[in-house]
């Protein structure tokens, strides 16, 4: 039997980030999520100047006047304009996501390294404090939090914050307790690198993958806990365009404006969207056996 | 077996004691003194003063928290600020409409997510399986108070006339019809996380080797995905149910509010408004209690799933 060599293609040798990188772009789902993202992020940075109104500009004449060429997302119970509203809404709701989930990451991430990586007495500890903040649900414990620090823009986001500390815990120690058995880990023990180092030089950039997908997915989360907290009136005050307290405001005019509760939960949930879809993305370029 | 759920309670019993250390700390440090909001306005201070000593106000802090532990144990969560009657017994009414729209809205995302996820398990990269999942995408980004205005506008407001007639009531309890739309809002997003779990497993499950000796040794294709399948993939579905219990605990508190369900999800943010502390602690501990119990129920129904974890349990 005649055997023909079969050429081997040369592979380019690419970085583990490239590979990722490869992977995502070519996730159409992840791709139009990512595009979402970088449109809401522009929105809320320019909103100044792409939204035609500012978030008090009353123009009592026109009160409930429903969506228009002039208005396109009508305008509320004060005459303002919805849709100026939804897009400086859109720096809030965007700031309150990041911020409360840096809280989270950073308070979360420290005590959930530090509990993964000693073990022992200190894991049980900080372990056991945790499972009592995960025994009342998130929302109630968010509620309660408010109510002990007074309802406004700043508490929320404290709230919302302390609220993912424990989820955040939980995430990072099991990650690190995989990656600190890694025989680089030992290397850098034996070379007398001192501990503080190991955790931020080698655990936590290899444990970081898993993190940034939750992260990502969990920033959706906490738009839609603080949006929860200021319908309820737990949150951002009234004139403050946030989305939550919007859509509570409409909430009284449905009957009349059905335009005053609608594009403000659309919004929240196209951001929403938005992460998840990146999140999404993400877990499946960075870990690809999930994807089948 | 039975060792394994007093073990399991031994285990939660210092956590929920922990809880309501936390829920105690947390309401001991709210603005406005307790007593003044007892009192009338025009209350002097000596009568406020009473008042204090008359609640315990002036002992310490721990002496204080010392009391709140006792008093659970026995049933007393204290008094209303409000009313004056007794917290607990004002929960315990309130407490079974909670629980109906818990148990129901749970229905209607086990429901919805477990056929919608083997649906799009085995008709895989179909158009079925396409619109499962992009349904559940949106039903975990939408929040549930903006679907609830939504489904009143359309149900109750579009579709009324104008002799006072709805299709749906937009508030109220008592019948079927008060409860459809509540636990559709409050069962979304589960049965969006469910379709995807369901799916994801049944599509892990589906490759096994077990799976295509039934298929081969003729059964029909509804046994194959019903008795064959569906029991292994159940597993994770019963951890995301549990898992996520306390977010739909957490939902129904909003939900609640909007269809003006009389459960104690309404009564915390009444309680709030109106700082009635007392009550507001101890619903919360209600809710921690609750999500407890449902925890520890998920555990054991892992074992009549899955006779592997009876056998550990022996």
């Amino acid at each position: 039997m005649k055997q023909q060599a079969v050429p081997v293609k040369q592979r380019k040798q690419r970085t583990r980030l490239q590979e990722t990188w490869r992977r995502f772009i070519k996730n159409k789902w992840a791709l139009s999520g990512m595009a979402l993202l970088l449109f809401l992020a522009l929105t809320a940075i320019g909103a100044g100047f792409v939204a035609p109104e500012g978030i008090d500009d009353q123009q009592l004449t026109r009160r409930f006047s429903p969506p228009s060429r002039e208005n396109l997302m009508g305008t509320d119970h004060l005459g303002r304009d919805m849709l100026s509203r939804i897009i400086h809404g859109s720096r809030l709701s965007l700031s309150i996501g990041f911020i409360t989930t840096t809280i989270g990451l950073l308070v979360g991430g420290t005590l959930g390294a530090i509990a993964g990586y000693y073990g022992g007495r200190e894991d049980q500890i900080i372990m056991r404090f945790m499972d009592v903040i995960l025994a009342i649900p998130g929302f109630i414990f968010a509620v309660a939090l408010v109510t002990a620090l007074g309802p406004n823009l700043t508490n929320l986001m404290i709230a919302v914050g302390v609220n993912s500390i424990p989820y955040f815990a939980r995430i990072i120690r099991s990650s690190v307790m995989s990656v600190k058995e890694n025989e680089y880990i030992e290397a850098a023990r034996a070379i007398g690198s001192s501990d503080a180092w190991i955790i931020t030089k080698h655990v936590v950039p290899n444990s970081f993958a898993p993190i940034l997908v939750q992260a990502t997915l969990y920033i959706g989360d906490t738009i839609i806990i603080a949006a929860g907290l200021s319908f309820l009136g737990l949150g951002a005050q009234p004139p403050l365009p946030e989305w939550g307290a919007m859509l509570s405001g409409g909430r009284q005019y449905l009957r009349d404006a059905w335009w005053m509760a609608t594009f403000p939960g659309i919004a929240i949930m196209i951001t929403v969207l938005a992460f998840n879809l990146v999140g999404d993305g993400l877990r499946d370029a960075l870990d690809p056996r999930l994807k089948r | 077996m039975l060792r394994y759920i007093f073990k399991r309670l031994f285990v939660l019993i210092p956590v929920l004691i922990g809880a309501t250390f936390i829920v105690f700390a947390i309401m001991h440090l709210t603005p406005g003194d307790p007593a003044a909001l007892m009192l009338p306005q025009d209350a002097t201070r000596a009568e406020i003063e009473a008042m204090r000593e008359n609640l315990g106000l002036n002992d310490p802090f721990f002496v204080q928290y010392g009391n709140f532990l006792f008093g659970i144990f026995r049933g007393d969560l204290g008094d209303s600020f409000r009313t004056g009657q007794p917290v607990f017994d004002i929960i315990m009414t309130r407490l079974p409409a909670t629980m109906q729209l818990a148990a129901a809205s749970l229905v209607v995302a086990v429901i919805i997510g477990l056929i919608a996820g083997i649906v799009a398990a085995i008709k895989q990269y179909t158009f079925w399986d396409g619109g499962a999942m992009f349904s559940a995408l949106l039903g975990v980004s939408m929040p549930n108070f903006w679907l609830g205005l939504m489904l009143i506008l359309v149900f109750s407001v579009f579709w009324s006339n104008n002799y006072g007639y709805t299709l749906l009531p937009a508030s109220g309890y008592g019948t079927i019809r008060h409860i459809i739309m509540p636990a559709i809002v409050l069962g979304t997003a589960h049965a969006a996380f469910i379709t995807r779990i369901t799916r994801s497993s049944m599509l892990e499950v589906l490759r096994q080797d077990y799976v295509r000796t039934a298929r081969a040794k003729g059964l029909n294709e509804w046994i194959v995905v019903f008795s064959h399948a569906l029991r292994n993939a159940l597993m994770p579905v019963v951890t995301i149910v549990g898992l996520r219990f306390g977010v739909l605990l957490g939902g129904s508190v909003v939900t609640e509010r909007i269809f003006a369900w009389p459960g104690i999800g309404r009564l915390l943010i009444d309680s709030v408004r109106a700082q009635d502390y007392n009550m507001v602690q101890g619903i919360i501990l209600t809710y921690a209690i609750i999500f407890s119990i449902v925890t520890l129920l998920v555990d054991l129904l892992y074992t009549l799933i899955d006779p592997r974890v009876r056998t550990q349990y022996r």
